[in-house]
């Protein structure tokens, strides 16, 4: 009775700590934000923090959005005062680690934008990971100045 | 007489010694020719010459309103230079933004400076798609477009550096990312790097702008 108890617990315990596993592999997406479209400019970019708690290095591949004809990953440097702008194939989150996507460096660029984006405005983003799959994420747009994410709303 | 026998070969020699010595005569000339040209048109990198030659200089550019103005238009101000393009999401929204910063802390003496946006994009920015770009920063900050001679013409004057980079079937501009402050005699007076803070620039322009006579 007592040793039935014991493997009916022991499989509850085990079944939870699963869960509780295959919770803790999903990539965690941090402080999104796009910033506003200038003029009639229909690029913009994303930025977040992609946290991966996976003991797996992960990979985001791709971004996408029904707001934007195409998405990019992209990465800026600075070398010698010059700013240079590349696409780049994916980005590389660290197992147990994080990447920033900020600006003056990675970023998720947003092309052929089918509206201007506005302050306030909300944007979908669909974030395609290596391991972890499809990661959806509601990106607040903020200022087209803002260098930041905005400040969070309760 | 043997000496007539191998003539010929000899001579075929000798010939061949004359022709190498001509085409490497053409080839010295040529390499001295394409040097010369090349450093009589600028390519060569002479850093000597190039910390001594002032940032700044002539230009002819068309603002977002559709006037054409050059270095001449604003003698007698401030002029704040940055070359950008409008479809850059990231640098150049940040320059302008520090650019706004800086004319708030201004207040009043910013009426003696003009802040330039020269655009390096010549194939899509023109003074209309520039027009309303700035809203989103500051109104005093005139966008600046051209043809690509014109705007290189500008960029050489002040040692800016621009290159289309094809990604696909885009492309993006690789920049400077240098705001350079030009006096109201328009000579150069100091630059500032994307590192430096708008209120930073705000600070240094107002002890330069507040500390030179108005004119």
């Amino acid at each position: 009775m007592s040793r039935l108890r014991t493997i009916a617990l022991s499989f509850a315990l085990s079944l939870g700590l699963a869960a509780a596993a295959a919770a803790q592999t999903a990539p965690a997406v941090e402080q999104p934000w796009a910033r506003a479209t200038i003029g009639n400019s229909t690029v913009s970019a994303a930025y977040m923090i992609l946290r991966n708690p996976a003991g797996q290095p992960d990979r985001l591949l791709e971004a996408s959005t029904p707001a934007a004809g195409r998405v990019e990953l992209h990465t800026m440097t600075m070398d010698n005062n010059v700013m240079r702008m590349r696409r780049v194939d994916a980005i590389d989150v660290a197992a147990g680690g994080a990447t920033q996507l900020r600006p003056g460096g990675l970023h998720v660029m947003l092309m052929d934008l089918r509206q201007p984006l506005r302050a306030g405005e909300q944007l979908q983003l669909t974030l395609r990971f290596e391991r972890a799959g499809t990661v959806q994420v509601a990106v607040p747009v903020a200022a087209a100045n803002a260098t930041a994410a905005p400040a969070h709303r309760h | 007489m043997a000496e007539p026998k191998s003539a010929p070969s000899a001579r075929s020699a000798l010939r061949q010694i004359r022709l190498v010595t001509y085409v490497g005569l053409a080839a010295i000339a040529g390499l001295w020719g394409g040097w010369w040209i090349a450093a009589a048109c600028g390519w060569l990198p002479q850093p000597t010459m190039m910390a001594a030659a002032p940032i700044g200089g002539p230009f002819t550019l068309v603002d977002h309103n559709g006037r054409t103005v050059t270095d001449q238009t604003f003698r007698g101000r401030w002029m704040l230079v940055f070359f950008g393009y409008t479809r850059c999401p990231d640098a150049c929204p940040m320059a302008l933004s520090e650019m706004s910063q800086a004319l708030d802390a201004l207040g009043p003496l910013a009426e003696r400076v003009q802040p330039l946006f020269v655009s390096v994009d010549t194939e899509r920015d023109t003074p209309e798609t520039m027009r309303g770009f700035f809203d989103a920063f500051d109104p005093r900050i005139l966008g600046l477009a051209g043809s690509a001679e014109q705007v290189a013409a500008a960029a050489r004057a002040y040692r800016a550096f621009y290159r289309r980079v094809d990604q696909g079937s885009d492309y993006t501009m690789d920049h400077s990312t240098l705001l350079y402050v030009m006096g109201p005699d328009g000579r150069y007076v100091t630059a500032f790097n994307h590192q430096t803070g708008g209120d930073v620039v705000g600070q240094r322009l107002r002890a330069l702008v507040a500390g030179a006579p108005a004119s």
